[in-house]
């Protein structure tokens, strides 16, 4: 197994991991932890307490504010309008209206602050660079998740103030002496915070949150099938260069302003392909029985096939396989029955809305 | 009655030429969660290191290959409702299939209780 990889890179929480009895697999070139006590049992205990997440394998890179143009066209957000201490999700774009990768950007007092995906983070500084960027990647900063209903009334005990944040909503508070960025985000589909925090003080301020009987440490394992449950696609899997944000269901990442006005790669091929409607849409599909159908495998309305699953699984929370695939346009629509093969077997399957599991994410501020 | 075991991490339980095939303890930590154990069916005959089962955690699906030749007798019925056992009782209630082996000779390359042990402390 790659739990004694040495050519894996430690991130800032690498010791506490091992501490905590973590199994440690290589992603995104770094060591991370994958699962502590077992993939369920984290999920399950993420979705009715609070579960603090390792993600300082994404990059988080800030821009001077006055870039914001720039940034526009690589991306079809409107940045130049967001607020200060506003968290907007985009879409890194290739030419041909392909996503090179999804991420956040929240515009601060003094620069904006993007997170990006770690296995993609060196091609998408090269990009911005490319683009007359001025990328200050900030290695030097952990970022740590803190998810679940009870996430507020912890984080609150800890740092005062975060409870009063909105969703999608983030400011700067500190700790122990320590500046944090903290914002009321997440992807899991609970309500909870993203917390970047200067590396050398990650691991006091992971182990000030575990100290909290209400929290317990959650691997990537359980990240996955929070995610998926929620809806929510991941990047390298259900999006990448050869799918468009109107095929992945994401054109609400194409903000009104830019809609109009263009100025972002691909515009015209998007607008029309919106206007048209896609050849292909990324839909949620509620599997029967019980055999997980996973990436990969060929989605069928009848003999023919229409579609390719790009995340599947089991999901903890509704004790059933639940998948995310792309399907051709004609079996896109909620209710359609398809076939999804599994090592031979055709399992029924149903084109389902998403979430697949209700989000609990709270709108305003407050406990 | 003797259990041998594999460098893939299965045992074989034999009592005359019936032998009890599961996944061993270290193999199920590795795995995680067993939301799914696909067995194979009575009656299917399964060759010496040929897929023969294949057992889904959250995570992932892994196959299982058949440690011996023979001709399934047995699936573990109550893995259908219960795939976890596989987690909770490895190398007990949580066993796949049982097997009528073809040909007793290929146990003699198996490893006892003891030479697993120490080959897990190889990895």
């Amino acid at each position: 197994m790659a739990d004694s990889d040495q050519s894996m890179l430690p991130l800032p929480l690498d010791v506490l991991h091992r501490r905590l009895g973590a199994r440690m697999v290589s992603f995104a070139g770094y060591a991370m932890p994958i699962q502590y006590e077992g993939i369920i049992a984290e999920h399950l205990w993420t979705r009715s307490s609070a579960g603090l997440f390792d993600v300082s394998h994404m990059g988080q890179i800030l821009l001077p504010p006055d870039q914001a143009p720039l940034l526009e066209t690589l991306l079809p957000g409107d940045i130049i309008g967001l607020g200060e201490g506003v968290l907007r999700y985009s879409l890194l774009l290739n030419d041909s209206g392909g996503i090179r990768d999804d991420l956040m950007v929240t515009r601060r007092a003094n620069d904006l602050y993007l997170v990006v995906n770690g296995a993609v983070k060196a091609a998408d500084m090269a990009v911005m660079r490319e683009a007359g960027l001025a990328v200050d990647y900030r290695e030097d900063w952990a970022l740590l998740a803190l998810q679940g209903p009870q996430a507020v009334a912890v984080l609150e005990a800890l740092v005062p103030g975060v409870a009063a944040l909105r969703f999608m909503r983030s400011a700067g508070f500190s700790w122990a002496g320590h500046d944090l960025w903290v914002s009321r985000s997440g992807y899991t589909g609970e309500d909870g915070y993203e917390i970047s925090v200067p590396a050398d003080a990650a691991e006091a301020f992971a182990e000030a949150l575990l100290a909290d009987a209400r929290v317990k440490p959650i691997g990537l394992g359980a990240r996955d099938s929070l995610r998926l449950e929620a809806g929510l696609p991941l990047y390298g899997h259900d999006l990448d260069q050869t799918t468009t944000p109107i095929q992945a269901g994401l054109a609400y990442a194409i903000s009104k302003r830019r809609k109009a006005e263009g100025g972002y790669p691909a515009a015209e091929a998007l607008m029309a392909e919106l206007l048209d409607g896609p050849v292909q849409r990324r839909v949620g599909l509620a599997v029967e029985g019980k055999l997980p159908a996973r990436e990969g495998a060929t989605v069928f309305a009848g003999a023919l096939p229409v579609g390719t699953v790009t995340s599947g699984g089991f999901a903890p929370s509704l004790q059933a396989p639940i998948a995310m695939a792309y399907v051709a346009a004609a079996h896109s629509a909620d209710g359609s029955p398809l076939e999804i093969e599994v090592r031979g077997k055709r399992l029924a399957a149903k084109v389902v809305p998403m979430p697949f599991k209700a989000k609990n994410y709270v709108r305003e501020g407050g406990i | 009655m003797t259990t041998y075991f594999t460098k893939e991490h299965e045992w074989l339980r034999v009592e005359g030429d019936i032998a009890t095939v599961g996944i061993t303890d270290y193999a199920q930590a590795q795995l995680g969660d067993v939301v799914f154990a696909d067995v194979p069916e009575a009656g299917r005959t399964v060759s010496k290191g040929g897929e023969a089962a294949v057992v889904e955690s959250v995570k992932a699906a892994s196959d299982v290959y058949s440690p011996a030749s023979g001709e399934v007798v047995e699936a573990n019925a109550a893995l259908a409702d219960e795939p976890a056992l596989v987690n909770t009782d490895p190398q007990g209630s949580g066993w796949f299939f049982k097997l009528k082996l073809s040909d007793v000779s290929e146990l003699d390359g198996l490893m006892d209780e003891a030479a697993y042990t120490a080959f897990l402390a190889t990895l």
